[in-house]
This record gives structure tokens, sequence and C-alpha cells, in this order.
């Protein structure tokens, strides 16, 4: 007699219900789900508080079962500072995009960074604003069509693309600082364990602790969704690289 | 009664580290700036934590976290720096979170800013003004209480005056009655439950705990405000019963008033004075019923007429109003100037009176 | 039949047609079907072969796969 065992629930348990109205083939669920599944997996669900900047990724908190505060643009890593201070003992995670952190909250990430703030940053990375319809960021990269540069990003004109991660692995109050993606299976798995590496070294009073997760967004990179994944290769993983851009050692 | 000879910083800070405040973030601004080195200097051995954040932005919002963690949480700055923190004290009174602000200001002009707020949506900030130490020892213990019994933001308008004027005080901690549970506050032991917890301004909630979204939740908290109008305003008058002149201030200035009032009684003039003690609700019908019978109100603030709008506002017969005030600063626009003397301010009553009716 | 080793449940009706699963399944067992659903969209239908490594389930947005092994 043959035995099954579930090996991946469809939907997460911390999320109350599956339900987004994100774009088909949209990088922030996919992201998403790898915290959530880290969170059960450590347990900390019932210690945890999530604090969400602005854009399509704030549905993702909406429907997770994670006690919340929304925030305003960009201000996620100082309101969590805040919470993190009165409890020390939680887990406290900011969720935010490339808009809400690289432009609107630079100075609050690097800030938080510098005191070393035990907190965990995530940056889901699109290069774009998506929830505004598709504009440049700081963090939209060379030759990227948007509706605020529709030939593509030139630098004679619009600059280069900021690359925050770098940034925070020179802040020496930032103890742990990664970039992952999630593209592909294979590309979610390994951003898992640095999500999971992050949270693990927020709990152990290491510092600052950051994640950043390259995500797709075809509709505001105006490609079809079957071609997301290979675009961001192309695109965002060709500018910005993959990796632990700073850990201490194990 | 033993008397402790305190700067009125320090004082504000000894006032917030008993009403339990255990949160403080800030950034360095005169007059503000003493608020925070005691704050600095105190809050930790209390418990509690003090940030000298890298911006006013910052200080803001970290406060308005610890706020959401149901700590009593405060942070402050003054005039410029105020206005920086402006979308954060809106979006604490669109999440209902309480929050103490010491504005520390340089002058009077910093009214309109208080009271109209510069933040987005139907939102509404009680201020209080206090006129000199003692009563910003009692404002600020009082604050704590209002911002968490009303679940919003609130402010102290103090002054350059009062934060560098040392005065013998004997502090009384106060107690302004029960207050109900923070069960709004989160600390992540919802998560995983079904019924985690979110504080949102849109109140969108989440699948098993539905919110009302952002229209009636806004309007709620407009609804909040309106009645706390009707409710929370506060006053001081005095000898208004028989007065043919009132002189309207705020703040420190209340406090040259009073002398100049007592002078011109001695001369047999029949003036009173009303100070709002709350900017913000603007004690509009205890206005209008102190000055009723008055000929001549005469408004007296360091600025170029901003609470001269909230007279227009209510007194009864707007005719009888004069403006009397003007921006006043000393040299290095940091503190109040000239006009803020008792005998200029002398001098502008007696020229009021003498123009005809 | 001897190779098989997984399934999945499919919560077709939330597919949003993205695709992202065809070329995310390691033995190329997933398809799109020729109906849609109620959302308009096609969606994933299972072919033999599946080794329930989850990788539909990492790469769907739309939280559509439940993975079972056979052991």
């Amino acid at each position: 007699m043959t035995e099954m065992r579930l090996i991946a629930s469809a939907s997460p348990s911390l999320l109350q219900s599956p339900d987004h109205e994100l774009c088909p083939g949209c990088g922030h669920p996919v992201a998403w789900r790898q915290v959530l599944e880290v969170l059960e997996e450590l347990g900390v669900a019932d210690r945890t508080v999530i604090v969400v900047g602005h854009g399509c990724y704030t549905q993702m908190m909406r429907l997770s079962d994670l006690d919340s505060l929304q925030c305003l643009h960009g201000r996620g890593p100082a309101v969590a500072t805040g919470v993190k201070r009165m409890l020390p003992d939680a887990v406290v995670i900011t969720l935010s995009g490339d808009g809400d952190m690289v432009s609107e909250g630079l100075a609050e990430v690097l800030h938080t960074a510098g005191r070393g703030e035990r907190v965990t940053s995530l940056l889901f990375n699109n290069g774009v604003f998506g929830d505004t319809g598709g504009h440049m960021t700081a963090a939209t990269v060379v030759g990227q069509r948007t509706k605020t540069s529709l030939s593509g990003r030139d630098p004679d004109e619009h600059g280069y693309p900021i690359d925050v991660s770098r940034l925070l692995a020179t802040i020496d109050g930032a103890a742990y600082v990664a970039r992952g993606a999630v593209n592909t299976a294979g590309m979610a798995a390994r951003t898992k364990k640095m999500v999971r590496r992050a949270i693990e070294l927020q709990m152990a009073g290491a510092g600052f602790t950051f994640v950043e997760v390259l995500t797709m967004c075809p509709t505001g990179w105006f490609v079809a969704t079957p071609a997301g994944p290979e675009y961001l290769e192309e695109s965002m993983m060709a500018t910005y690289g993959i990796g632990e851009l700073k850990a201490p050692p194990r | 009664m033993t008397r402790t000879l305190l700067q009125g910083s320090e004082a504000v800070a000894d006032a917030a580290i008993a009403s339990g405040c255990r949160f403080f973030a800030g950034y360095p601004m005169l007059p503000f700036t003493e608020l925070l080195e005691h704050m600095a200097r105190k809050l930790p051995a209390a418990g509690g934590v003090c940030i000298n954040a890298d911006t006013e932005i910052e200080a803001v919002n970290m406060a308005l976290g610890a706020a959401a963690t149901g700590a009593r949480a405060a942070t402050g700055s003054c005039g410029q720096g105020i206005a920086l923190m402006q979308e954060a004290i809106a979006e604490a009174a669109l999440n209902e979170l309480p929050l103490v602000v010491f504005n520390m200001a340089r002058g009077q002009q910093d009214y309109f800013q208080a009271t109209r707020g510069g933040g987005w949506g139907d939102y509404r900030t009680i201020t209080y003004a206090p006129k000199d130490v003692p009563e910003a020892i009692e404002h600020t213990q009082l604050l704590f209480h209002l911002a968490d019994l009303h679940r919003a933001p609130v402010m102290m308008y103090g002054d350059y005056v009062i934060a560098h004027t040392h005065v013998g005080v004997s502090p009384i901690a106060a107690d302004f009655g029960p207050l109900p549970d923070k069960d709004w506050a989160l600390d992540g032991s919802a998560g995983g439950t079904g019924r985690a917890r979110q504080i949102w301004t849109w109140a969108r909630g989440k699948p098993n705990t539905p919110g009302v979204g952002p229209d009636q939740h806004w309007k709620d908290v407009a609804a909040k405000f309106a009645a706390l109008e009707e409710t929370a305003a506060r006053h001081e008058q005095r000898l208004v019963e028989d007065a043919d002149t009132v002189i309207v201030s705020f703040g420190t200035t209340a406090t040259v008033v009073d002398y100049v009032v007592d002078e011109l009684r001695a001369d047999g003039l029949r003036v009173g004075s009303f100070r709002p003690v709350t900017l913000w609700p603007f004690p509009g019908v205890a206005l209008a019923a102190a000055t009723r019978a008055a000929t001549r109100i005469l408004v007296y603030e360091l600025n170029a007429g901003q609470m001269l709008d909230d007279v227009r506002i209510h007194a009864t017969d707007r005719n009888a109003i004069r403006f009397i005030g003007g921006v006043s600063q000393d040299s290095s626009g940091m503190r109040q100037g000239d006009l803020l003397d008792a005998g200029a301010l002398r001098a502008r009553v007696l020229s009021a009176l003498k123009e005809g009716p | 039949m001897s190779g098989v080793r997984g399934t999945v449940v499919m919560a077709s009706e939330r597919c949003k047609g993205c695709d992202l699963c065809i070329p995310a399944c390691p033995p190329h067992v997933l398809e799109m079907s020729t109906e849609t659903n109620g959302l308009g969209f096609h969606f994933p239908v299972l072919h033999d072969g599946c080794t329930g490594c989850a990788a539909c389930a990492d790469v769907c947005p739309d939280f559509v796969f439940e993975v079972w092994r056979y052991s």
C-alpha cells in the first residue's frame, strides 16, 4: 500500500487567505511564501511583528496572519526601530519595495543599519513603482522602459540605479546583507535560506539584517508573464548579482 | 514643601518619565535640544529608551512604532522640525495611536501648524499651550493621559522661555483616572491564531477580521475629533465680567498680559484677559461669552496673526477685534523678541484704546 | 507505474494563467489546459511523472499547488 505524505500546502498556514489581486506572474507572493515558511519553521509567528510600506506587496500584509503595522512610505525601518526597542524579544520584520525603500526611504534603512537595530528589513525589488502603474525608481536598471523612462533608463538623462544592498554591506551595524531572487524554484530555495539566516541572526542579537529579493513585475516591465523570469535574469540579476554580500562567519 | 530648581526642559522630562513615558526620540534643535538631552540622560535609568534620531522624520516614526506596541511614547522638536513630523502626526491620528509631541517653539509662529496641522486627512491635534513651567509640568502629565484616552497624537506647545527658565517646582504625580486597555497594541502574540492584529490607516482588516474600510474609518476618526471639539477645550480668563477691553493671548505671552492687566486696572481701566489653554480645540464658546460685552478684543500674539483667525471665527462682535501682536523674534531668530515685554504690550493696548470706535 | 513518486492537487480556479509553473517543473509534466477557469485563464494540467519536488509550488504566485509524495 502506498502512503502519501504532504510535501507542500497550497497556501502557507500563515496566510489567512491566498486570494490576492496581484498581476499574473507577480514575484511578490512567490517571495512572501518563502518568508512565511521560514516563520512557520522557526515557530516564531506568535512573536513576530511586521511593518509594511506602501506598494503591491501591502496586499501580502493584509492576507497574513501576523501582527501588522502598515507604515508611511519609506519609513518602515524607523517605525520598526520603535517597535523592536519596546519589544526586544519580538521578531520584527519590515517589508518594502524598491520604490518604498530605495527611493523614498533610503535614509531610513541606512540609518537603521547604522544604529545596528536588531530588525530584519526585506526589500522586494522589481525595479519599478508597480503599484502606481510602472514608474522609474532609484533601483530601476539601465535600459528598463517605464512610464517615466519610455525609451529605457538612460544614464545621461536618468542616472544610474542605486544598489542599496551594496551600500548596506559597507555599514558596520549591518550584520547580514544578502540578495536573492524568485524567478526560479532554485533561486527561491536559495532565497529562503537567506531569509532564515537573517531572522536567526536577528534573534541572536547580531545586528541589522537585510535580504533583498529580486521579484518579477511583468506588467511594469512591459513583458509577457512567462517571460518575466528570464527578463529578471537578464536585466536585474545582471545589474545586481545574487549572493550574500555580508555575513558573519558560520 | 521642598522645591527643586529645575530648568523647564528638565521639569518636562521628569514629568514625562513620571507619567510612564518609556520611549523618546528626537533630533537636536534649539530650544528643544535640552529636552532631548535630559531624556537621554534620565530615561534609560527609568527603564526606557531614548534615541537621538538622524532626522526628525525618523524620530517621529520611531515614536509611532513604539506607540503601536502600547508603550507611552513621545517625540518633539520645534517649528521647522515639527513641520517635518506632520506626515507622521497625521498618520498617528488616522492609526488612532497615542503619541505625545513636544513643540518647544522658538516663538509663537507655530500656532497655525499646531492647530491646522500640515498632515493629510480629517484629523485634529489636541494642543495644550502652557504659560509657565508649572503648567508645562501639569500639561505634560495630562497629555500622556489624553493621548491614551483618545487614542490620538497630542501636542504641547512650549517655547524657548519655558524650555530655558529655571523655576522652583514641587511636581505632584497626578492621577487622571482609569484608561481603557490597549487591546489594539501589537506584540506579535496574535500571530498564527487566525486573528492577528493590524494597524492600518485604511482599516481594511484581514480576511478573518474584516475592517470597515477607508471611507468609514476616516469618517469615524473625523467624528471622534468633532466630538472632542465640543468637550475638550480649556481656557483661563481673568477680570472679564466687567471688562470693556479683553486681551486675548496664548502661552508665555499670557504672563505678560496678566502683569499689564493688573497695571491697567490699577490705572482705572476695565481690562480683562482671556487665553486658550488648548489651542485646539479652541475654546470658542467661552471666548464668545467672555467678550460678549467687550468693545475691544485685543489679540496679542508674536506672529503676523494666527490665533487671530480663531478669535475672528468665534467672537460675537468681529468689529471689536484689533490685532496688537506681530512677528517678534530676537536677532538670532530663535527666541521671542522685543514685543514679549510688559512695556511694549502696555503701549500697544493704550494705543488701541485711543482709536475711535 | 515505476518512477511516479508524487502528485499535485491544484486549486485551478485561482490560477491566473501566468505559465511560470510550466518551465519550472523539472520532469516537464505540467501543461496549460485548453479550457479556461472562472477567471478566464488557462490553468495547468498534470501529466504522469510528477516527482513531488514542489518546484511548481515554489514558483506559483497564486498558491495553486498542493504537493504530495508517495512513499
